[in-house]
């Protein structure tokens, strides 16, 4: 099966035979990065290879459609509820350029004892089960070729089940996942003890599948009351997971550090997040950094979050990160939509690489300032971590409230999160091992006696385990009857299988629609005038998302969503062909080889000139600038005025724009324009181009002219036909 | 617990410690603080660790759940639940999986406890 970017992906063949699927690859993949790449006329310093296919940044269309991909991998998270909907979003992240999918789990999902099968819909995020991971990364095996980048799958080795959930991912080619037994205790209250003992078999088994693993540091950033105050207990945290890695098995340069610029504006973030982001990378210089977006202070402004994550990547930009992680714009109004999951990877790509080589011009200080807040945030969590073990360990320093304490260390203030070593989910649940323990598997951490059978290999027991001979992997299809994909795919089979489209942000045919209104209305009336207003509109379920204050009584900015059941049949439409359009180069280089002139003017009792003007003037990107001399006689020009200057001045075309439209005027002139022209002989050598925003250019060429243009004409909307078809007319003669 | 900003007496020990020495200090502390959890971990095992083993052995996540609640309901988590599995293999002469999903239906059991309990006998 291969994608052809001209298809959607057809979600019924990815689920297809998926009880046979092994995925084509395991481990984590980084970015190929150049020290120096050229791409179209630059020179990129923190650029890797470009993608075979992509949707580059809007912009590119003036620099040669080219599309820089920055060095380091690009994460977009992704969690609808519905895995089948995800994998056609994850297609178009893709191809925005992100290289890192991140799986979010449902809620509740780590509290669960043990694997979640089939395919169940999920609540901010998917049940993580074999099937619906077996899917995706099928799916994202196909993507990845579509692209031309391996493309990492990511999820969660975390709760009570993290073991298992970890030989899943090792056996289905899942290539990073989250892993930090801190994260159990301090905010998901499962036991302390049971977390650390399963972390250790995780993340052996991680390291066996070369899978990368972030920390969960970054929970601190966004539960404490002020997360610039928990800076040096981040460190710590990332220090005792980082070595609870190493001692566990895992490569340092597969642990990856989940660190946050802790501020945001107005607060001088770059004064706090600077010294921070580089006394970490002091220290912890030989692990790998994935730069993660501030979400604490995130609004529902989905503006003021960009603004912040792009502050964020320059952060990442003066020091390093590895994975730069992205936050969808929308993810403080909603569970994120497909287009905010697009603007995030855009906005990273864009901000990434207009950053490029920037630290072959800037330097960060290496004292005063810079110097003193570094060392002061070594020095405090290296106090903090004495202060650890002088209390007598790890699980004292928790029961007494050490982290997540909303005081500046060594400061306190008594409010951090305390958990008992008896106490949380999964208490009492660790078995000592007897001496005779044993376990017939690869990828097993701790005490293993397997001298007893004299065993080389544990797995030798039984002929290797499914890590060796994945034949023996037992996959479940479904278990609950109802809710699964098939029921799913069942109920929107017509949007898939027929050329119907409804509105969608997030599930195939979710019927939902936002909508921005401003309002001359103070922020409460405004709030309650726009729901009318939906109402107006035939909007179900509508919902204020959005508000922003433009002054406290003259207006109020709002966005709101709301469900419109409505359809469309696209095969129903009449599309009107998509105007030809050369490149500037394409059309600069027709012109120098054979130079062309025009007449332009506004017909009739017309004093309109904008529109004439946007389309002829250099300084609004008009043809002259691509050297076409321009004649323009003004406004209210008869037409054989302008027909005698074409004469006169032996021009190659003539422009007539005809603004006014009453009594079907702007047509009557065209047909006498060309009347005009074939009375003074001179219609076959001359183009009449007819513009103006009531222009439709079928009616118009019935008139007589050679073409019209409508709303929304550019300048090399003209060049283009004007090279086009004077090329043709030259290649004639 | 709550306790005023003490930065500038709590330091002084640090104060005259290189940058790499303060470095080196970070990471001895780490391991400290890291490594009895580390010998702790490599000596317990848990009910997820046990079934994570079940299934690398090639059991659904179904069976490895009723082999590991049963295994823990008679007190044999010490031994691993794969060894129960691959104990009984070697005393019914059978393939892992009959053996597991034997246990997994309640059967077996005693045959693997006294086997155990005779290995304890003969080696004490």
């Amino acid at each position: 099966m291969v994608l052809d970017y001209n298809e959607k992906v057809d979600l019924e063949e990815i689920l297809k035979d998926l009880e046979k699927y092994s995925p084509k690859r395991k481990g984590w993949t980084w970015r190929n990065k150049k020290d120096s790449i050229t791409i179209g006329d630059f020179e990129y310093k923190n650029c890797s290879d470009s993608l075979k296919q992509s949707v580059p940044l809007p912009s590119a269309k003036y620099f040669g459609g080219i599309d820089p991909q920055p060095d380091c991998s690009i994460t977009t998270e992704i969690a609808s509820g519905r895995f089948e909907d995800d994998i056609r979003r994850m297609r178009m992240a893709a191809w925005h350029g992100a290289d890192h999918i991140m799986v979010i789990r449902t809620a509740g999902q780590s509290h669960f004892d043990g694997l979640i099968e089939g395919t169940p819909q999920g609540v901010g995020g998917i049940p993580i089960t074999r099937k619906q991971v077996r899917a995706q990364r099928k799916a994202l095996d196909l993507i990845e070729e579509e692209v031309g980048r391996d493309i990492n799958y990511h999820s969660y080795v975390s709760g009570v089940a993290g073991p298992e959930i970890a030989v899943m991912f090792a056996e289905e080619g899942v290539n990073g996942a989250h892993q930090d037994p801190q994260y159990n205790v301090l905010y998901r209250n499962i036991n302390m003890v049971r977390s650390f003992v399963d972390a250790a078999e995780s993340k052996k088994i991680m390291a066996w599948a070369d899978m990368a693993q972030i920390d969960g540091a970054h929970n601190a950033n966004a539960t404490a009351r002020e997360a610039w105050k928990v800076m040096p207990e981040l460190m710590v945290q990332h220090a005792i997971n980082s070595m609870f890695s190493v001692l566990s098995g895992l490569k340092k340069e597969n642990i990856c550090l989940s660190t946050v610029p802790p501020t945001a504006p107005p607060a001088p973030c770059l004064k706090i997040d600077l010294p921070y982001a580089v006394a970490l990378r002091d220290l912890f210089g030989e692990y790998r950094m994935r730069a993660q977006m501030n979400t604490k202070y995130m609004e529902s402004s989905t503006r003021e979050a960009t603004v912040t994550h792009v502050l964020n990547m320059l952060v990442s930009r003066l020091t390093s990160a590895d994975i730069q992680s992205t936050i969808t714009p929308d993810e403080g109004r909603n569970v994120p939509w497909h287009m905010y999951n697009i603007e995030a990877c855009d906005t990273a790509k864009q901000a990434l690489v207009g950053m490029d080589g920037i630290l072959e011009m800037v330097e960060l200080k290496k004292d005063g300032y810079m110097k003193e807040k570094t060392r002061e945030l070594k020095e405090k969590a290296v106090l903090f971590m004495e202060e650890i073990i002088e209390c007598g360990g790890y699980f004292e320093a928790v029961e007494k409230g050490f982290f997540v304490d909303s005081g500046l260390y060594p400061e306190r203030n008594g409010d951090g999160i305390g958990r008992k070593i008896d106490g949380g989910v999964g208490a009492n649940t660790v078995y000592e091992r007897d001496i005779d323990y044993f376990a017939p598997v690869t990828a097993h951490f701790g005490k293993n006696n397997i001298e007893q059978y004299n065993l080389k290999n544990p797995s030798d027991a039984i002929d290797g385990c499914t890590l060796e001979n994945p034949n023996k992997i037992i996959y479940i299809d479904e278990l609950d009857e109802e809710d699964n994909v098939n029921e799913r795919m069942k109920e929107n089979k017509n949007l898939r299988k027929t050329k119907i489209a409804k509105p969608e942000v997030e599930w195939l045919g979710d019927g939902i629609v936002q909508v921005e209104i401003m309002l001359p209305a103070e922020k409460r009336a405004a709030e309650f005038a726009a729901i009318e207003f939906g109402k107006k509109m035939n909007l179900k379920e509508i919902e204020v998302i959005h508000k922003e204050v433009m002054h406290p009584s003259e207006g109020t900015r709002i966005q709101m969503k709301g469900r419109l059941d409505a359809f469309v049949d696209l095969d129903s439409l009449d599309i009107p062909k998509e105007l030809e359009v050369l490149t500037d180069d394409e059309i600069r280089k027709a012109i120098k080889q054979s130079p062309i002139r025009i007449v332009a003017g506004t017909v009739g009792e017309d004093e309109h000139s904008v529109g004439l003007r946007e389309i002829i003037d250099i300084k609004h990107g008009g043809i002259e600038k691509y050297g076409i001399e321009c004649n323009y006689l003004g406004t209210s020009v008869s037409c054989e005025k302008l027909v005698d200057a074409a004469i006169e001045l032996d021009a190659d075309a003539i422009l007539m724009s005809t603004i006014i439209s009453h009594d079907k005027i702007h047509y009557r002139n065209m047909k006498l324009m060309n009347d005009l022209c074939i009375e003074k002989g001179i219609r076959d050598k001359i183009l009449i181009i007819a513009g103006g925003t009531q222009v439709i250019p079928e009616i118009a060429v019935k008139q007589g002219v050679d073409a019209g243009f409508g709303r929304g004409t550019k300048g090399y909307h003209v060049a283009t036909f004007l090279v086009k078809n004077l090329g043709e007319a030259d290649n004639e003669s | 617990m709550e306790r005023k900003d003490d930065f500038k007496e709590r330091r002084s020990h640090l104060e005259n410690l290189t940058d790499e020495e303060l470095k080196l200090r970070f990471w001895e502390l780490s391991q400290r603080i890291v490594e009895p959890m580390i010998d702790m971990a490599g000596k317990y095992t848990s009910p997820s660790i046990e079934r994570s083993i079940l299934l690398r052995m090639g059991f659904s996540s179904i069976e490895a759940k009723a082999i590991v609640e049963q295994v823990i309901d008679r007190g044999l988590m010490g031994k691993g639940a794969g060894h129960v599995v691959y104990r009984l293999s070697t005393i019914e002469k059978c393939d892992i999986r009959k053996a597991g999903t034997m246990l997994a239906n309640g059967n077996g059991w005693d045959n693997v406890i006294e086997s155990f309990e005779e290995g304890n006998k003969s080696g004490s």
